[in-house]
């Protein structure tokens, strides 16, 4: 992409979307906008896929007694219903998607740090989802998506390393993404756009990048391990052939926990976006919001034994767990009041997107203060492995990060596509996504605490209401999913136009028409403002197409 | 128990009602901060909506003092959550010292009981109301997790480990127990029931089966696995002598000291070099990993325990040598001091737990 080649600007109207319309031209696309529109229709596609699998589990849940399909189905059910929506929807979703979209775009740069890395990371995405599918066609696997040994690696008839294949080598594009977007926030910052003035959806993705490079090559060792027990027989987890199980979940939960925060802390940053662009203020405390995502990148990492408290580890190590597992609760908190605190004297639009940061703030906030109850040692012994944890994490990732992931989907979907999607329907959408999401998760709390445990085909006959409760809720958020999905590919050919800045919003990609040229930007941005500059005009040096 | 709805789990111990208080603490805590952000974003999105279209707000940079305060109030909040949580965590997981022992082992799909006495139950177990119990838990195969909702406890069987958990049952009556952590196809038909019985009728029912009590049962096995040539007869310093040496410090070679208990004891048995008495040789003794059942391994452990007090003749060849943890270790009359158990006698008790069908167990299969 070298800037001395002169390409003729008369026509305005071409951009990234139609300059080229050949297949090459998208299956060997170097541009981050299209690599993100391929993560888009991938991602979308596992989402749907996990989600036929959550409607199959909350049909056979509709009922006691196991009587749809049979045990070992059921077991494979959960299984791949959270191995598709962890791994290949949740981790890529808003890093892959808007992420990929937007971070060179608000940074001021013509694409991210190494272009062709960042096509190889689409493509080792797309290799990990078929072996994981293939595993999937080919009869399932039932371990769970924690993969715990000796029950994944000796006593499993399933395809475990199959998946597992899957999984690893998805990690190293979760990894090469990460990789990206470091090299670019560091080194590929306009003139003018210092770490002070960055939006925070790029600090969020900047403490996400780090967990997922720092944290996915320990999954990637830990699956190895599993795969050299499985395959060869070397003790490493089961026990009788000298292994140790607890050594296992040590490493399982020292990527995992972490990645948790890989999938909420995008999800954060959509936040701060939505709530000042929607709020027209500058958010409340940008300094305490960009530092609290990268203390949450750091302290999330020293909390895994919290997945533990259970399994016999030192009472004293819970005990170390516990509380740092309460201190990475303060920076969540300290978002969640920022958020609230811009909205103090804004002048606030009740567009789509803002219902969805309503929404996120609402569950999130409920999401997190019920991982407190996780997180007290005490406590935790009768609520874990209950479907209390499934409704906690249920609350963060779909309540939480689902919601955010639409409302940013929504909000930039202008800029992506160049087309509005249909307000009316739109806002119909995300008030039935916001009460399905209540109706099939908040009953899980009440069954959890009552001691219904996770991952059960059959259960106790007075644990039925509240589960169908969950099930009528499960497919009104169903719909709520659907919606969106129809409207969207509707707007693409009959939506209205949209102008470069449909919503009034700051920030550099605001500034450049909306589907952006090829390469983002004529001429390079120089930065003179302040992020989220909206108590006074806002005039960007910057060419403003159309 | 007849299925009734209800939306609170029965409270059944006195730490069940314990965490109740403290999980209706965070409860109120949650219903404020939720109701304090709810109201505040709908009032906030309520006051100052936008009127009309080029609005331009105030400025807000923010406030050192807020943020500072709304990260320490409920910090100290937080703590308080903490220490009253590590409080109930500790009496969950540290038994007291008068408990009654009951041992747990799980395995694919159910939970098979013993108790010193020599009561054996499957998916059942019986507990007397107002005693302190203490379960020593092991796995034969993947992690389990025992959990009693009514009780609010829970601990997980790993295998490779001994893991226990005490409760008192202060309220009779019949209460779930799960397996919580998920173990293969049955997982959810790893359940079965906790009885809480009035002590007397607990007496009752100890006294109405058994098969000679655990440490009995232990004494055959010590026997037929050829331990007792060593660790009771040898007089020539091959081997530690045994009497007495349960909940003992032991002196090791390396100048460590441990204490001999339950783990301890299922290390030395399945690798005995891992730890090495003070004054004695390592690989004399073979490893017994594989040859011994988490329910032998118990009831060897029992025997050990019941060596206290001056040494007394071991038990003659002529005892019935029923054996237990699925004749892993060769069958009745293998071992050359016990020849008398070739016939193997009625099983006794609610199920024969020797003879009981085991479920399907296909080799693992490799992916291809």
């Amino acid at each position: 992409m070298s800037t001395t080649v002169e390409r003729p600007r008369t026509q305005q109207e071409l951009n990234y979307l139609n300059i080229d319309y050949s297949w090459k031209s998208w299956l060997l696309t170097t541009d981050h906008k299209r690599i993100a529109i391929l993560y888009l229709v991938s991602i979308t596609a596992m989402f749907f896929v996990g989600g036929l699998f959550a409607t199959l589990i909350r049909l056979e849940l509709l009922t006691p007694r196991g009587d749809l399909v049979s045990d070992d189905t059921y077991n494979k059910f959960f299984t791949m219903h959270g191995i598709i929506m962890i791994f290949f929807f949740l981790i890529p979703s808003i890093p892959a998607v808007l992420g990929n979209f937007l971070i060179p775009i608000m940074v001021g740069a013509k694409d991210l740090a190494f272009p062709r890395i960042n096509l190889l990371s689409w493509y080792l995405y797309i290799v990990g989802a078929i072996f994981t599918l293939g595993a999937v066609v080919s009869g399932g696997v039932d371990t769970g998506w924690t993969f715990y040994p000796p029950f994944s690696s000796t006593y499993s008839n399933t395809y475990v390393m199959a998946t597992a294949l899957g999984v690893f080598i998805a990690g190293f594009s979760s990894i090469l993404t990460g990789l990206n977007f470091i090299a670019t926030i560091h080194k590929m910052r306009a003139p003018g756009m210092t770490w002070s003035r960055l939006p925070l959806f790029v600090w969020s993705n900047y403490a996400t990048s780090l967990i997922q490079i720092l944290g996915t090559p320990v999954l990637a060792i830990t699956l190895l391990l599993l795969a050299a027990e499985r395959i060869a027989h070397v003790g490493i987890f089961d026990p009788s052939i000298g292994g140790d199980p607890i050594l296992f979940q040590h490493l399982f939960w020292f990527y995992s926990h972490p990645a948790v925060y890989i999938m909420i802390l995008p999800g954060m940053g959509v936040i701060s976006e939505l709530v000042t662009a929607f709020s027209r203020k500058r958010i409340f405390g940008y300094g305490f919001v960009a530092f609290a995502s990268i203390a949450i990148a750091v302290i999330g990492f020293l909390v895994w034994g919290h997945h533990m408290f259970v399994t016999g580890q030192s009472l004293y190590a819970g005990m170390y767990f516990s509380l740092l597992s309460f201190a990475v609760a303060v920076p969540s908190a300290i978002k969640v009041f920022n958020w609230t605190a811009t909205m103090y004297r804004g002048s606030i639009s009740w567009d789509t997107p803002m219902l969805y940061a309503f929404g996120f703030i609402g569950l999130f906030t409920i999401g997190g203060l019920t991982g407190l109850f996780l997180a007290t040692l005490g406590l935790d012994v009768h609520v874990t492995d209950t479907y209390f944890v499934v409704a906690h994490f249920h609350y963060v990732m779909v309540g939480g990060m689902v919601m955010a992931y639409l409302g940013g989907l929504h909000f930039w979907w202008p800029k992506i596509s160049g087309r509005m999607y249909p307000e009316g329907w739109a806002k119909f959408a995300a008030l039935v996504v916001f009460a399905g999401f209540n109706l099939t998760f908040f009953p899980q709390f009440i069954v959890g605490y009552q001691g219904m445990p996770r991952r059960y085909h059959a259960y106790a006959p007075e644990f039925q209401v509240l589960n169908v409760l969950s099930s009528a809720g499960a497919s009104i958020l169903g719909l709520g999913y659907l919606i969106p999905l129809i409207y969207m590919l509707w707007s693409l050919k009959y939506g209205k136009r949209a102008s470069a800045n449909p919503w009034g919003a700051v920030g550099l990609e605001w500034t450049v028409p909306s589907p952006p040229p090829w390469d983002n930007f004529p001429q390079t941005p120089v930065v003179t403002w302040e992020a989220y500059q909206y108590h006074k005009p806002w005039q960007p040096e910057v060419e403003v197409g159309r | 128990m007849e299925p009734h709805f209800s939306l609170w789990p029965e409270v059944a111990s006195k730490h069940a009602a314990n965490i109740d208080y403290l999980f209706i603490f965070l409860c109120v805590v949650s219903i404020i901060m939720t109701a304090g952000i709810f109201v505040t974003v709908f009032w906030f999105a309520m006051k100052y909506r936008r009127r009309s279209p080029d609005e331009i707000p105030p400025y807000i940079h923010g406030s050192w003092k807020l943020e500072t305060a709304w990260s320490v109030l409920p910090f100290l909040v937080m703590l308080v959550m903490f220490g009253w949580g590590v409080k109930l965590y500790f009496d969950a997981y540290t038994s007291p010292p008068n408990a009654l022992d009951v041992y747990v082992v799980g395995k694919q799909w159910m939970w098979k009981v013993q108790y010193p006495e020599g009561q054996q139950e499957i998916n059942e177990l019986h507990v007397p109301a107002g005693r302190p119990i203490k379960l020593t838990m092991a796995s034969e195969d993947v992690i389990h997790s025992f959990f009693i909702p009514e009780l609010r406890i829970k601990r997980d069987v790993v295998p490779g480990y001994f893991n226990s958990i005490s409760f008192t049952a202060t309220k009779p009556g019949r209460y779930h127990l799960f397996c919580a952590e998920y173990c293969g196809t049955q997982h959810s038909g790893m359940v079965g029931w906790v009885t809480v019985m009035d002590p007397a009728e607990y007496e009752n029912w100890l006294a109405s089966g058994g098969t000679g009590s655990m440490a009995s049962q232990g004494e055959k096995l010590f026997q037929q696995l050829g331990c007792s040539t060593c660790h009771l007869l040898d007089q020539q310093g091959r081997c530690p002598v045994l009497r007495n040496v349960y909940g003992s410090p032991v002196k090791l070679d390396d100048g460590r000291t441990v204490i001999a208990d339950d783990a301890y004891i299922r290390e030395s048995v399945l690798d005995p070099n891992a730890k090495i008495v003070a004054g004695f040789k390592p690989d004399i003794m073979p490893t017994f990993q594989g040859q011994i059942s988490e329910e032998g391994m118990m009831q060897l452990i029992a025997y050990i325990k019941s060596l206290t007090g001056p040494p007394r003749p071991p038990i003659g060849a002529a005892d019935t040598g029923q054996t237990y943890g699925g004749g892993r270790f060769g069958g009745p009359g293998t071992p050359e001091n016990s020849n008398a158990g070739a016939t193997a006698p009625a099983p006794i008790g609610p199920t024969p737990i020797t003879e009981r069908p085991q479920p399907p167990r296909t080799s693992p299969e490799r992916n291809r």
